[in-house]
């Protein structure tokens, strides 16, 4: 039983560590403060979740667990928030994105279900 | 009645972090949720947005929901950063919010920035600017599955 929950919990690390290093990787190869910021978010959810998942089976069911569970979530709260501050600062600083197609002029009621009818009100 | 739940909360949160029943320290433990408990009622920061409690049956099931979207988008912008010939399409678009509360707004712009691949980049009002790893990841977005089920979760179903 425990050779399972050893197993798993490896083969949850391995992935974790992969995770950050397809993201590591990412952050150097791709073009731009943008791209750049798609490749880092991978490894705060996929190689953070997925290592603290493998740390949590090591851990067993214990207060360790429980406390590693409450930095996961710390991460996930907070995560987004300072990416969304960081891309926010990046388009005040007029720092332009390599873009392949600019959809922002796109008619927003034209869309069916995403454009809310009524929101105005 | 929020008084009452933010006090268990806040009292469990203290031993399941403490990990010691001595009386000194359960007691000390009930003292500080009596006073964060007071002190947040007299800052006005127990309404439904300051201790959104009646979310909780929702978001059990929206949470496993967003924990799947990222691991599926995870895997999608992975394998495009390794992929030997890089071929991404970066896109800027505009969606609507069709969430009624300003939480329920920032929870989809904040879902929308933790999935791997897309970006919030701005909020007005109810449009929010997305940055786009790919251009299928926009155009995903600008169908709205993500926006009704959001709006489904601020509803409390």
């Amino acid at each position: 039983m425990s050779l399972i929950v050893d197993l798993a919990s490896w083969a949850l690390i391995l992935a974790g560590s992969f995770f950050i290093m397809a993201g590591a990787i990412g952050m150097l190869r791709l073009p731009d403060v943008y791209t750049r910021m798609h490749s880092a978010s991978v490894i705060d959810t996929m190689g953070a979740g997925f290592l603290f998942a493998g740390l949590m089976l090591q851990a067993g069911f214990s207060q360790v667990t429980l406390k590693l569970l409450f930095i996961l979530l710390l991460f996930f709260f907070t995560g987004p928030v300072i990416t969304h501050a960081l891309a926010q600062a990046a388009m005040i600083a007029k720092i332009k994105p390599e873009l392949d197609e600019d959809r922002r002029d796109r008619p927003l009621d034209a869309n069916g279900a995403a454009a809310g009818e009524g929101r105005q009100s | 009645m929020r008084v009452i739940s933010l006090s268990v909360v806040l009292y469990l949160f203290w031993l399941a972090l403490s990990g010691y029943f001595k009386p000194f320290l359960l007691i000390a433990g009930l003292l500080s949720t009596v006073a964060v408990v007071l002190v947040a009622r007299r800052m006005r920061l127990l309404d439904s947005e300051g201790h959104p409690a009646h979310l909780l049956p929702a978001a059990s099931t929206y949470w496993p929901w967003l924990l799947w979207e990222i691991i599926k988008a995870g895997w999608s912008v992975t394998k495009a950063v390794l992929r030997p010939t890089l071929a991404i399409s970066p896109t800027l678009t505009r969606v609507v919010a069709s969430q009624r509360t300003p939480a329920g707004i920032v929870t989809y712009a904040n879902s929308i920035t933790l999935t791997p691949g897309t970006i919030t980049t701005g909020v007005k009002d109810t449009v929010l600017t997305v940055h786009a790893f790919e251009r299928g990841g926009a155009i995903d977005l600008e169908e709205g599955g993500m926006d009704a089920r959001v709006t489904r979760f601020e509803r409390g179903a």
